[in-house]
């Protein structure tokens, strides 16, 4: 503390007229408090040091322990003095050190003195102070006081004592509890402040049981609340009560007559209040919302900008849920737009937008060019979304929202306000044929001048999406060719594609494009290897390198400059969405080995990873080296690949489908854990049971499962592979194949037993019995069921993939689902059946929505897309139904996920 | 929000962002580093506006901040998000009359730093870690001006400043009934 001291008196220098505390130094004033020890006390100049340490402590100084504690000392001498003025100084003293429990202990009798003083103000301060230091054993000493307080004539007094009440709640509320007849009482006092102190520690001690709270929200409804703040308080309490009440009854609102009614009080705090409590009420009516907007419309005008401002707020909110019931207050909005307070005026834009008619716009439009200069980026964001959201409810104004969008694009702006337009832009060109060219142009004016890579590239890839489809793609090829020169790597590798894509799908332009490509094979960057890995990587777009690019875009087009066929390989390669997930490339890519042998796209696994959380139990286990098998069970999808392919036994079975998540076989905590993983082939399944020994006196040897498939009947075992030993807490595994007919999703129920030679080990010294025991244990059932057979495989744009895969093989049937415990449970239970992948983050069912259509993709053994819409309906008494629209590339295929449906 | 109104903090700053008086009530800003970081942004984010003759409002880091300003002190009061934005007006009407009615009229950072003892006091009043205890401005300075002496003693030992306050704490409390 000493280091800034001086640097502080620097400080003061500059308002050296001013301060009474020029040039203050806590040791000092440290020094000054001597005087609290003086026989003969002076009540002024006490005072005075106390403020002065005050001021320190307000500056942000800090005392020490040892400062602290003296000062509480030397502080607690002045409860000698009987000026009241000192004695209010001391009470913020004390509250300030917030002492240690054995210091308070030195206080406790003074200020218990104070609490039973015959001067109002001793009273009410030495009770805040008294229930702010003290801990729970003292407050059953004083626990008669303050019950007595809480009832006393003196307002200030009873305050004092419910608010000291609200406070201790939270740390002692059995013993606060107990005065809640008192309470009661303060309730009904006539002192305004005490009635709200008093009503918000009742409803604190009462709020867990809904019965009493409705009770008092129905007392105090007819009764006289004196009090703005206690009637805003029943305001909140009643709307909880509503809230509650909703949902176990229908039919007309309760007490929404009382908030109707505070909407006619003559404070404003009460009648915002209550206004904002209706326009947030469950599903309210145009009918109930009326009067509240009526009153808040009234404000709006008001000369007072807090009152304002708190209207257009909550105006803002009701805009987005009910835009109708606002357009009546469009003339008053239009006028805050030129409100002095900038969050008035942003808060009045934006609920205009949203409530605006189409012939409004062209004014709204000319109003928010001159407002927006002057705001700051994160009001400017919200007017953008607004924009958007306007121009997609006003098609035909997209001319003059998207010349608003490409001006205010042209002026300064942070990276987050950019993005915002060009997302704007993108979407408004995607939702409105007419805006394309125009906004395609705005765009690439952007990216002449842009300074952020990202936005760079995003724009650069949109633009090879849509520019060939306009009616002249020509006119782009100069925006993106001078990416080529002027940017940095990753912008001139997304020109370079860019560029492709133009010249690959405009036939007019092929041979141009292919001279422009030509010239980027100079481009220097070149710490290439393979540019099949770089055109991956590119999808990443941090490691793309732009010359190798430049040469697979060549061979696209045609190395001489004709124009050839070019394959559907290629195509796809250039635009297609890679439904590869990146991460699995990425691995692949790290494995593979520049060789004579290319790197194949296809033996890329497509399974989405799922995190393993059970692997991480055991960390630092390591496979000693390439060739030895890992010790830990394996669960991603590539280390099974990796495992399964190491044993003979499976070498032949072909490519791995799919690796089910760990099926537990034992209870939790028994002898031995064993779990098992299905590995699905094409005409193969692989059971992997992963067991652990946890038994420290046991030595477990020829452990086999024996696997009875009498219930599968499809399945004929081909191979097993036995686990020779398996000592305690080192998992091992055990392998059984079965064959099924191919392509076929084969279901069936087997039964485990596991069969072992069990060894005793003395656990101290690890040495093991010669001699052990065959013995054997029963596992529970294991099950392949169809979701075995699907894959999951997202795609990232549903709608897209619904209508490409096309009608031919839909098949749509309803389903009843029965009673379910809510909308959410129904919709995962039937995800989780079909082991498919949600898109578009469609398993997130909104709270209390009673229908919801749920996507799911996956692929299907033997490689068949298949992609499912779900839609469900809930009905009164939790009666769910379904219906399900089945797409994919075969019908059986389609046929067999309602089968999956139906059965499960 | 079905809980009482609360202040998160209440600030008295001077002309240049400087503390006269603060006192935060919430643990939001745990440190005075993150203290003064606080103070720092409301008071650059609010210095341009005229706060001078309606009490102004503004959005701050998920808070609502109400706040006037009269000759070199600005008056602030925070509340949460979803707070009713009069109900802090109304705090802040009370803090601001108060201290006008403690400081005499006089109003500005030097009369507030003499008087730092009422201002803090004042402060004392309004709120009680976090719940308002008084909006009244008149009821406000009448606690803290009762700076006389102790009911107890005799009026000959009361100095002539003294005789005077209990007279105004006598008329206050008469204006209240």
């Amino acid at each position: 503390m000493a280091q800034p001291l001086v640097k502080k008196d620097d400080d003061r220098d500059d308002e050296a007229e001013y301060s009474p505390f020029l040039g203050i130094e806590k040791g000092a004033v440290l020094q000054e408090a001597r005087v609290f020890n003086d026989p003969q006390l002076d009540p002024r100049r006490c005072s005075q040091v106390i403020t002065k340490l005050l001021y320190l402590l307000n500056q942000g100084e800090t005392f020490t322990k040892i400062e602290a504690t003296e000062v509480f000392f030397a502080v607690t001498k002045l409860f000698q003095s009987r000026d009241i003025g000192l004695r209010r100084m001391v009470y913020l003293m004390i509250k300030e050190l917030s002492p240690s429990a054995d210091e308070v202990i030195i206080v406790t009798s003074s200020l218990m003195k104070d609490m039973t003083s015959k001067t109002d103000m001793y009273r009410a301060n030495a009770i805040r102070v008294l229930c702010r230091i003290t801990d729970g054993t003292l407050l059953t000493q004083i626990e008669r006081y303050l019950k007595q307080a809480i009832v006393d004539k003196n307002p200030v007094v009873a305050s004092a004592a419910l608010v000291s009440g609200i406070h201790l709640l939270e740390t002692t509320p059995e013993i606060v509890k107990r005065w809640s007849n008192e309470v009661q009482e303060a309730v009904q006092s006539r002192a305004a402040l005490v009635q709200f102190h008093a009503l918000a520690l009742l409803h604190q001690i009462r709020q867990n049981d809904r019965l009493a709270v409705s009770k008092l929200v129905t007392s105090l409804t007819r009764g006289t609340v004196r009090s703005p703040l206690a009637q805003c308080l029943l305001i909140r309490y009643t709307t909880q009560v509503i809230r509650e009440a909703a949902t176990t009854q229908t039919g007309d609102r309760p007490f929404y007559d009382f908030l109707e009614s505070c909407l006619r009080h003559k404070a404003e705090m009460v009648i915002f209040e209550a206004a904002r409590a209706i326009t947030e009420l469950n599903g309210v009516t145009n009918r109930e919302l009326t009067p509240a907007i009526t009153v808040l419309q009234l404000f709006l005008s008001s000369s007072k900008p807090v009152l304002r401002f708190a209207a257009v707020r909550t105006l803002n909110k009701v805009a987005m849920t009910h835009p109708m019931a606002v357009t009546n207050c469009n003339i008053d909005m239009e006028s805050l737009i030129s409100d002095q307070n900038r969050s008035i005026a942003t808060l009045a834009i934006t609920t205009l937008l949203k409530t605006g008619n189409e012939s409004s716009v062209d004014r709204l439009m000319k109003q928010i060019t001159n407002f927006m200069s002057d705001i700051a980026d994160e009001f400017k964001i919200v007017v953008v979304e607004a924009i958007r959201s306007l121009c997609l409810k006003f098609p035909l104004k997209y001319r003059s929202l998207m010349n608003f969008l490409s001006n205010i694009l042209r002026e300064e702006g942070g990276f987050e306000y950019k993005k915002a337009i060009v997302d704007s832009i993108v979407i408004l060109i995607r939702d409105i044929p007419d805006a394309k060219e125009n906004g395609l142009l705005h765009l690439c004016e952007f990216i002449e001048d842009c300074e952020f890579t990202y936005l760079s590239t995003q724009i650069l890839h949109f633009l090879g999406t849509e520019g060939p489809k306009t009616s002249d793609p020509s006119k782009y090829i100069r925006y993106i060719y001078n990416r080529v020169h002027l940017e940095n790597a990753t912008v001139r590798a997304a020109a370079v594609s860019t560029l492709a894509k133009f010249g690959a799908m405009v036939d007019a332009l092929k041979p141009r494009v292919f001279v422009l490509l030509r010239r980027c094979l100079y481009d220097g960057d070149d710490e290439a290897s393979l540019f099949f890995i770089n055109l991956l990587l590119m999808y990443k777009s941090k490691f793309s390198i732009v010359r190798d690019r430049a040469t697979l875009y060549l061979n696209t087009v045609g190395s001489d400059g004709e124009v050839i066929e070019t394959d559907k390989v290629v195509k796809d390669f250039l635009f297609g969405s890679l439904d590869i997930p990146l991460a699995n490339i990425e691995t692949s890519l790290k494995n593979y080995e520049p060789a004579e042998q290319p790197f194949d796209i296809n033996s890329v696994p497509k399974e989405v990873k799922t995190q393993p959380l059970a692997e991480k139990k055991a960390p630092g286990k390591k496979p000693a080296g390439l060739g030895a098998p890992p010790s830990g069970p394996p669960s991603t999808v590539d280390a099974y690949e990796k495992l399964l392919s190491s044993i003979p036994e499976f070498s032949d079975f072909g490519k791995l489908f799919k690796s089910s998540a760990p099926v537990e076989l034992t209870e939790a905590e028994t002898e031995y854990a064993v779990n098992v993983v299905k590995h699905i082939f094409d005409r193969h399944v692989v059971f992997q049971y992963n067991c652990t020994n946890t038994i420290p006196e046991q030595l477990l040897e020829n452990v086999t499962v024996i696997v009875d498939a009498s219930e599968a009947e499809e399945f004929a075992e081909v191979a097993s592979k036995p686990l020779r030993s398996l000592p305690y807490d080192s998992p091992g595994q055990i392998f059984g194949a079965f064959e099924k007919p191919e392509g076929v999703p084969a279901v069936g129920k087997f039964s485990n037993m596991l069969r072992f030679i069990v060894k005793e080990v003395d656990p101290t010294t690890g040495d093991v019995e010669d001699d052990g025991v065959e013995d054997e244990y029963q596992l529970e059932d294991l099950e392949v069921v169809a979701a075995d057979y699907v894959m999951k495989v997202g795609v990232s744009n549903f709608r897209n993939a619904w209508e490409s895969i096309g009608p031919d093989f839909e098949r749509v049937d309803e389903y009843g689902l029965g009673p379910r415990e809510s909308l959410a449970e129904a919709v995962s239970a039937v995800i989780s059946l079909l082991g498919m992948q949600p898109c578009e983050g469609t398993e997130v069912v909104a709270n209390n929505s009673r229908s919801h259509t749920c996507l799911l993709s996956g692929v299907f053994i033997g490689n068949v897309k298949v992609l499912v819409r779900l839609q469900f309906g809930i009905d009164g008494p939790k009666e769910v139904a379904m219906k399900l629209a089945v797409r994919s590339e075969d019908d059986n295929v389609s046929d067999m996920i309602h089968e999956i449906v139906a059965s499960g | 929000m079905d809980t009482c109104p609360s202040i998160k903090n209440i600030l008295l700053l001077d002309s240049e962002g400087k503390r006269v008086a603060v006192k935060y009530y919430s643990n939001d800003w745990p440190t005075n580093s993150a203290k003064e970081a606080f103070e720092k942004a409301v008071f650059t984010k609010t210095q341009k506006t005229n706060a001078r003759t309606e009490a102004e409002i503004a959005m701050l880091e998920g808070n609502v901040i109400v706040y006037k300003f009269v000759q070199d002190l600005h008056f602030f009061v925070t509340g949460g998000e979803d707070e009713n934005e009069l109900i802090l007006a109304t705090v802040l009407q009370g803090f601001f009359d108060a201290v006008g009615l403690l400081l005499r009229g006089n109003v500005d950072k030097k009369e507030a730093l003499e008087n730092l003892d009422l201002i803090l006091l004042c402060l004392d009043e309004i709120v009680d870690g976090g719940i308002i205890l008084e909006t009244d401005a008149n009821v406000i300075a009448g606690k803290v001006a009762s700076h006389s002496v102790d009911v107890g003693a005799p009026l000959s030992e009361q100095t002539i400043s003294q005789a005077l306050a209990t007279a105004r704490e006598h008329l206050t409390r008469s204006l209240l009934k």
